[in-house]
Formats: C-alpha cells, structure tokens, sequence
C-alpha cells in the first residue's frame, strides 16, 4: 500500500508535468483536432448553414444510405435510435421503412423463463446496434485503433479559424466547422507524398499529421443511390457527393433539434427585438418626467 | 436589504397585517422602488441587474439539468446526450446552461471594469469590492467544475490539469490533490464531487450576491461622476427610472445571448469536449474556456509550477486589495486624466493576456506574457498607489445635477427633496 502511494504520487507529478506541458503547448479557437500546419478544408453550401437552416430530407437518406452501407461495418452510432430516423426534423422515413431497418437486426433481449439469455429482432425504440460488442473488440478488429462512435462526430472535430475570423464568425453564424472538415476528410485520400511510408497508415491531406489508421472507404459508384424513371441516379454516385451526403447526415445525428433550434431562435429573437423596441420608447416616456435622461458625467 | 426607514405605507388589511408581523413589503418597496439612485447611472450600471437574471437562469436550467443529469463516470457523457435528444427542450436548457456561463462571465467582466474606471471600489464600498471579489472566485469555481460535468476529454483533461495546479503546494499539495480527487487520478469519485459542489456553489454564490447588494444600499450606488448624492435633484427613485432601464438593457443582453444560444450553441465551446473522456488519450491541446484565458496566460507566463500557481491566485486576490491600493481621493475616472490612459492600458493588457492563454506557451508567447504579467501586477501595486500621489485631477462638478445638466439647468427636476438624501451617510 505504501509503495502503491509512493507510485501515485511519483504519478501525481508526472500527470502534473504532463498536463502542464500539454497545456503549455495548447492553443485556442476550440481548435481541437487541427495540428498546426494542418490543410484547411473548403467551404461547403449546407443547406442547414445560417439561420434558416433546414436539412434536405433526400440528402439526409442518402447520407444514411452510405452510413449504412459504408460506415456501419466499422463505426457505432449508439445515440441514435431507430425512431430517430422518422422523427421530424430528420431524414423523415415511415414507420413502416424505420420498423423494416430495425428488423434487419438482433438485439439483446433480456433472459427467458429459465435465466438464459435471449435475443430478439430490434424494434424502432432500440438505439443502433454497433458493429463490435466492446471496444476492445473493435479495437481488435481494426489494428490496434476501435473506430470512433459517430453519433456526435460533426461536432466533435472542427479546425482553427484564425484572425479574424474567429471574429466574422460570430455576425455570418459560420458553424460548420465540423461539417466542412468532415466532409475534406472523407475526401481526403489524395495521392499520398513520395518518402511517405505506407507501414506507418493511411494518409490524409486534411487529417491533423495526415497519417490516419482509417482507409479510404468511399469509392465512386461504391453506393446505389434512388434512380428516377429513366434508371438513372438522380444525384452523381461520386465520392464527393457521398462525402457531403453522409456528413449531413453526421450533422443530424449530432444535433437532431438543429431545426427545431433555429426556427425557435427566429421566434424568440423577434419577440426579444420587439419587446426592446417597447421598452425603449416607455423607458423615454418615463425618463420624460424628470426632464429626460441624464447620463453621465459632462454637461451635455 | 436596505437599512434606511420605508416610506411603504400598507394600504389593505392583510397587506397590514402582515407588514406588522413581517415588514417584509417595506423590505422590498425601500430597496426596490423607492431607493434613490443617482440619476446619471449610464447602461454600464445595468450589468447589476444582468448577472442578477443570469444567475436565475443558470439556477432554473441547472436544477432541471440536473433532474436528468447522471453523475457517474461511464454515464454522465451518455446523459448529456439523452438530454440533447430526448428531454423535451432538453437541447435548449442545455445550450443555455452552457452558454449561460460564458454570458455570465461577459457580464461579470463589463460589471468589474465599471467598477474600476469609476472607482466603484473606493471607500464607502470596499466591503460591497470585497463581496464582489468573493462572488468572481465562487463563479470561477463553479463554472470550472461546472465544465467537467458533461465528462468530455476536455472536461477530464481541464480537470486533470487544475487540480494538479494544488500539487505543487510545498508539503500537503499531494495529499489535497488526492482530497480533490478521492483516489489518485481524476475518475468517478472527482466526477461525483464536482457535481455537488458544482451544485452548491450557485447557491452560496446567490447568498453572497444578496450581501452584495445589501452593501450596496447602505453607502446606495456610485455614478459617472463619483460625487455623492446631495440633494432629491440628483437622484430619481429606483422604480420606474431604473427599473425600465435595467429591464431594457436585459432584454438587449439576452438578444445577443439568444443569438449564440439559437445559432453558435458550440461556438464557445470545444470540439474536444463532444469527445468521451479517455483517461489513454490526451487532447493535442488543453486550453480553458475563454474566460480563464488571462489567469491562465499568467499561470504559464512563469517557468516555475508553484510561482505561477501563486501568481494566477495573487491575480484575482489583488484586486481585494484595490480599496487600498489606490491612493486617490478622487473615484470617477472622468476627472483623473493619467489614471484614464492607465485604466484602458489595462483593458489592453487583459485582452492580450487572454490571447496569450489560448497560445501555445512558447517562444515570443512566453516573453510576451512575462511582460503583459508584469503590466497586469504593475497597474494595481505601481500604478494605483503612485498615481493618487502624482495626479493631478480635473476639478470635480459640485453635484451630480450639475455636472449632467451643467449649472444654468441645475433646478432640473428628481426626487422630492428629502426623500433621496444620500441613504445612510455621506460618503
């Protein structure tokens, strides 16, 4: 035991000097996962960008569709449930369709008569099922590294905005930082440099230090999309379509109120506009009585 | 909250029946509606009442928060996320609870740079400087632990890293940090604490404010000018005049509030933090919220752990010793032409400490912030004592009235006379 508290204490210091060099070497901006020197990714047209943003339900099961197809096999998206996906604001799917997706799996159904356990066919009420059954499994599957959950990845990485941005960012609502790198880093595996070494991982224009333990998984084609009545589909099956595709769909899953949210705010800004506008004018009648205001300090 | 007689007369019976037993109507009408206050307060005096209303939201969102909030380790990320998605409006009490902090501290910075410029410290409110002084620190304390709720990698490696701060106490830095902890790094028993505390704080944060404006109306509000009260025409009465003002230039505040909350909800936030902590990875960069930045550029500005421990708390400790270290009669900026330049030197000089905190600590940022530490100390031990001294101030108005409606027009009218003597005593 007291060997065990001399460790900790050794550790004490250790974390202290480790979190003081790693806060020595921090920098703001909530520019979490943007390393200096880092490729900054290009601006998109969200349709749920400023502040009448709204999600385009098509491209949000589209994005869906590449979820499930491409990215289910690897990554989790435990927040979501199954409802989720009928609810308004969402991708919209019928009951029947969001009752179909639930039924392809099976979930964890407690334990029948004789203690043992059971499973069952997922219902809309089940959240999504993730791909491994721990995070040490998923880290076995994959290297060594477990595929991060993506239920919150839109707003879980972002990149530096800089001078004087940060600034103008507040007067354009520009918050798509997360979006917008997201989507640079599904299409971010260019042709690596010539001394890079492939043992080391995958490499990644837009990834902070470009060597990524996740490969390139969107291939052009690689995802059927709706036809129209002549077969053919009505958004081009490319990478950068599913890019941006999946990565509106990140952002629902992320912040499924986003709608909701933001005509709210439109309400509650007029209202607090107006509302100031009044006061404004009864605050002059008032001050009337006293000769009006007197603020101050100078004779004016 | 104010000791001087009311002029609140009961009208009906149980109104007098309970004024009788508990005058607490008389209570509120004297310090509410009737307290004169002087009748030159610019806007920068209605951030009393801001952070007033913003206490309150941050206490009603909070209580709800937490009706749905569980502390624990491997749940408190998840819950949040529940809350988010599945309480309803959940996602609205949470951004404004979260954005509700920053606003609050906007509103505590604009309140404590009035305060400075016109001298509001000086005596006969040093007590009511102090209050203050113990509210910024109970904010401070709750708002950190406050971030560590949600049980981000930012929350745990913020924790991680303040609480090691009391590590480099000579003797005992180890065993409070582990105190701090219950165990011997930042895990579920920290997580539980922090709720607690962070739950508590709020509430003693709301008894100090009470005692802060029962301060307050003893020597009654400073002004633009800094001269006292002197007669009814320098004063209105606090409802209507200053009542609709305040509540004007609330509702500005929360518009601008409401913009971030509706549309930037994550703007004063870190992406980090929509991460689950993880105590095998460590962020590339630990950086605090916004509003800690200045403490957190002197902290670093020193490459010694325990003097710039001391440094970060002598930064908010000296402003407690302000009252005394400003040798000047006069208060109100206006009439101290140096002091004037000094004074937004110092704004200067927070601003680009608050830059420096969100840098990394090294090279050109290190010495910078050596330097703009030395300017922040400078202003309260150098500048505050010597100028007083050397100073020579403008000729200061005889009376509020005079000064705002200049001498001609001083027969303006205010409070009936008598009724809006300074309260108390003439400062």
């Amino acid at each position: 035991m007291r060997d065990q508290d001399k460790g900790s204490r050794t550790m004490n210091k250790t974390l202290f000097i480790a979190g003081f060099f790693a806060a020595s070497l921090a920098f703001s901006g909530g520019a979490a996962n943007a390393a200096p020197g880092g490729v900054v990714p290009p601006r998109n047209d969200w349709s749920f960008a400023g502040p009448f943003g709204t999600f385009d339900r098509a491209q949000l099961q589209r994005g869906f569709l590449v979820f499930k197809t491409v990215c289910a096999s690897c990554h989790g998206l435990e927040k979501v449930s199954f409802r989720n996906l009928a609810e308004e604001g969402g991708p919209e799917y019928t009951e029947a369709q969001v009752e179909a997706f639930a039924a392809e799996f099976l979930v964890d159904g407690g334990y029948d008569e004789f203690g043992d356990p059971v499973q069952r066919a997922a219902t809309p009420a089940d959240f999504w099922p993730s791909p491994f059954a721990n995070y040490q499994q998923a880290a076995a599957a994959n290297g060594g590294k477990a595929p991060p959950d993506l239920s919150v990845m839109a707003k879980a990485r972002t990149y530096e905005r800089g001078f004087p941005w940060w600034i103008t960012d507040v007067f354009t609502q520009y918050n798509e930082n997360g979006v917008d790198y997201l989507s640079a880093f599904l299409q971010g595996y260019v042709e690596p440099p010539e001394d890079f070494d492939p043992a080391l991982g995958n490499w990644n224009l837009y990834y902070p230090g470009h060597i990524v333990a996740m490969p390139n998984v969107l291939f052009d084609g690689a995802v059927e999309y709706p036809r129209d009545a002549q077969e053919r589909p009505i958004v081009p099956e490319t990478v950068e379509q599913y890019a941006k595709d999946v990565t509106a769909f990140l952002m629902w899953t992320a912040e499924p109120h986003l709608e909701a949210r933001k005509a709210m705010g439109f309400q509650v800004l007029v209202f607090l506009l107006v509302f100031a506008g009044l006061l404004y004018f009864t605050k002059k009648r008032i001050w009337a009585r006293v000769g009006g205001e007197t603020e101050g300090h100078a004779a004016g | 909250m104010s000791s001087h007689p009311t002029t609140y007369v009961p009208k009906s019976a149980a109104a007098k029946w309970l004024e009788s037993r508990l005058p607490i109507i008389g209570l509120v009408h004297s310090s509410f509606v009737a307290f004169p206050v002087p009748r030159n307060l610019t806007y920068f005096w209605t951030f009393g009442a801001i952070l007033m209303v913003m206490l309150i939201i941050q206490l009603v969102t909070g209580i709800v928060l937490a009706m749905h909030y569980t502390a624990h380790a491997d749940y408190a990320f998840t819950s949040v996320e529940h809350i988010m998605r599945n309480v309803e409006y959940g996602w609205l009490l949470r951004y404004m609870h979260a954005n509700g902090a920053s606003f609050f501290f906007i509103a505590v910075y604009i309140h404590i740079f009035r305060g400075l410029f016109y001298g509001s410290y000086k005596a006969p409110r040093e007590v009511l400087w102090i209050l203050g002084v113990i509210i910024l620190l109970l904010m401070m304390a709750t708002a950190f632990m406050g971030y560590v709720l949600p049980w981000g990698q930012m929350s745990f490696w913020g924790a991680t890293v303040i609480t090691n701060l009391f590590s480099v106490i000579p003797l005992v830095g180890d065993t409070i940090v582990s105190f701090l902890w219950g165990g011997y790094s930042v895990g579920n028993p920290t997580l539980n604490r922090f709720f607690s505390l962070h739950y508590l704080l709020p509430f003693m944060i709301l008894g100090v404010a009470m005692l802060h404006v029962w301060a307050l109306h003893v020597p009654g509000n400073n002004n633009p000018t800094g001269v006292p009260i002197k007669s009814g025409k320098d004063a209105v009465p606090f409802h209507p005049y200053m009542t609709v003002k305040d509540t004007f230039s609330i509702v500005c505040f929360l518009a601008v509030f409401a913009w971030f909350v509706f549309y930037l909800p994550n703007y004063l936030g870190h992406a980090d933090n929509y991460v689950p902590a993880n105590p095998a990875v460590t962020p590339a960069h630990i950086v605090p919220e916004w509003y800690f930045l200045p403490f957190y550029a002197i902290l670093r500005a020193v490459p010694d752990a325990l003097f710039g421990v001391i440094l970060m708390f002598a930064s908010i400790a000296v402003l407690a010793f302000l009252p005394w270290l400003d040798t000047s009669k006069v208060r109100s900026g206006s009439y101290r032409p140096i002091f004037r330049v000094l004074f937004w030197a110092f704004v200067v000089t927070c601003l680009v400490l608050g830059w420096l905190g969100s840098r990394p600590a090294e090279g050109i940022y290190v010495i910078l912030a050596q330097i703009f530490t030395v300017l922040y100390f400078a202003y309260f031990l150098i500048a505050m004592p010597l100028l007083g001294l050397l100073e020579k101030p403008l000729p200061l108005p005889n009376s509020i009235t005079e000064a705002v409606l200049g001498k001609k027009q001083a027969s303006g009218s205010g409070m009936p006379v008598g009724a809006a003597a300074e309260p108390q005593s003439k400062g």
